[in-house]
């Protein structure tokens, strides 16, 4: 089965329906308008220029050149959780707590899933490697910035149910325990969420594409549930240590909450 | 039992206060509203940064895990929190016996089914008075109570006045007691000291 290839002037048709819902939003007021066009607009440039780094890389396909690319991924996703907080911690510590959370979770998983279990040679082949590790980062970058939004902003608002908790003697542990369990579901549940519909009300993204692209279902059946199983293994770690990690921020050496270490909304 | 001892206590506006407790001693603290009364005694819980040294007895603050010491140098803030749905969970198992707690229920006016009730069935004052009892339950060596009548009518705060004082001498608690009212720190205190500006100042020394 060939391919069709999508001419420019028919993606223009979509963008068109862009417009229209910008210009009724507008007319509505519903104060959407400017966020809607600005982010069309960049999905529309980021992703031809990413078109254009993807066949010049699947071209080199060298081990320093694959890396780059995954360095840069990792680093505006950085941004990204950052820029998703009501209330960052101070000291650049969201961006490296959150950064440092993706980069052992997806990193690590994506490795494994490339050399254990789907196996290109060579491992880091870029028409592998990099999709793999988009659709990691993509997920686990929503999970950790959920939870780390949610753990911080209960932190915040619970404040003086913590302090009392640690007046009456409990470890930081116990006197956050439930805020914690909270962030973490409320960073796991995406993942979860849509593994439970897959199939049913959803038909994934990946899996999708490689049918269009003419793969057998069967075989794009078997990349979804393995990408969907890493997917949620990466979220889950990524979550997980966003929210010992950031929890453990907010107090100090005495175990006392610390909410000088988070600025304002 | 120990005294608790604060040797130049500093935080805010307060300056090296160094102040000594006895067992079973109710200090009363006051002091106009923002002059750092309940810092200090936040200071004293190890709950802020603050300067000197605190013992209780021959331990020294910093020479316990936070929730060590706080378990023993134990804080009752003025507005109480309440986190689970029914009041009886917010006391652990370990705390006290059936016959002690209902005793503790009965001197303060409580209901004694009052732990099966949600906790959002309390009015403001029961919270108070339960805060307290919270805290006493879970056997502390020292108590740092911010204004404990404050939402009380007069009847509950000689009830809570006279249980405190009871359980203060049985248990030889010292006590750091912050409060506005001056006939009520005639009552209960044996020395009064007020914050005045970075001193805190000798009111009265004894009753």
């Amino acid at each position: 089965m060939e391919v069709i290839d999508l001419q420019w002037w028919k993606l223009a048709l979509a963008a068109v329906m862009i417009l229209l819902l910008a210009v009724f939003s507008h007319l509505a007021r519903l104060g959407i308008t400017r966020s809607l066009l600005v982010s069309a607009l960049r999905t529309v440039v980021q992703l031809s220029l990413i078109g254009l780094v993807l066949e010049a890389l699947f071209a080199s396909a060298g081990l320093f050149w694959v890396g780059l690319m995954a360095l840069i991924m990792l680093l505006v996703a950085g941004r990204e959780v950052m820029a998703r907080q009501q209330r960052r911690l101070t000291g650049g510590w969201t961006w490296g707590i959150g950064t440092g959370a993706m980069f052992l979770s997806s990193f690590t998983v994506t490795v494994l899933t490339l050399t254990v279990v789907i196996g290109p040679a060579p491992w880091y082949a870029p028409q592998y490697a990099i999709p793999l590790l988009g659709m990691m980062l993509g997920n686990t970058m929503t999970g950790v910035a959920l939870s780390l939004d949610r753990l911080t902003e209960s932190f915040w608002r619970q404040r003086a149910v913590i302090e009392n908790r640690l007046m009456l003697g409990e470890t930081w542990h116990q006197a956050v325990a439930d805020i914690r369990k909270d962030a973490m579901r409320g960073g796991m549940m995406p993942s979860i969420n849509a593994m439970a519909a897959a199939g049913i009300v959803s038909l994934p993204g990946m899996m999708t594409g490689q049918i269009l692209a003419g793969s057998p279902p069967s075989v794009a059946v078997k990349y979804q549930i393995l990408i969907m199983l890493t997917i949620t293994v990466g979220t889950g770690f990524g979550a997980l240590m966003a929210v010992a990690w950031g929890s453990r921020r907010l107090f100090d050496d005495r175990e006392r909450l610390r909410l000088d270490r988070l600025s304002g909304s | 039992m120990a005294e608790l001892r604060l040797e130049h206590l500093s935080v805010g506006a307060v300056k090296s206060a160094s102040i000594t407790i006895a067992s079973a001693e109710i200090l009363c603290l006051s002091g106009r509203s923002g002059s750092g009364k309940s810092r200090l005694l936040r200071a004293v819980a190890d709950l802020e940064p603050h300067g000197g040294r605190i013992w209780l007895g021959g331990t020294e603050q910093t020479t316990v895990p936070g929730h060590i010491w706080r378990r023993q140098v134990m804080m009752v803030p003025a507005d109480s929190q309440w986190w689970a749905d029914r009041v009886g969970e917010h006391f652990t198992v370990t705390d006290l016996s059936a016959a002690t707690l209902n005793a503790g229920l009965d001197q303060l006016g409580l209901d004694r089914d009052v732990m099966h009730w949600p906790v959002s069935r309390l009015s403001s004052g029961e919270k108070q008075r339960l805060a307290l009892l919270r805290a006493v339950a879970r056997k502390p060596s020292a108590l740092l109570l911010d204004e404990p009548t404050a939402n009380l009518d007069s009847e509950a705060v000689a009830r809570v006045e006279a249980w405190l004082q009871r359980e203060i001498v049985a248990r030889q608690l010292p006590v750091i007691w912050v409060a506005h009212d001056r006939q009520q720190i005639t009552r209960v205190g044996d020395r009064h000291l007020a914050i005045r500006g970075s001193a805190v100042e000798v009111v009265d020394g004894s009753h």
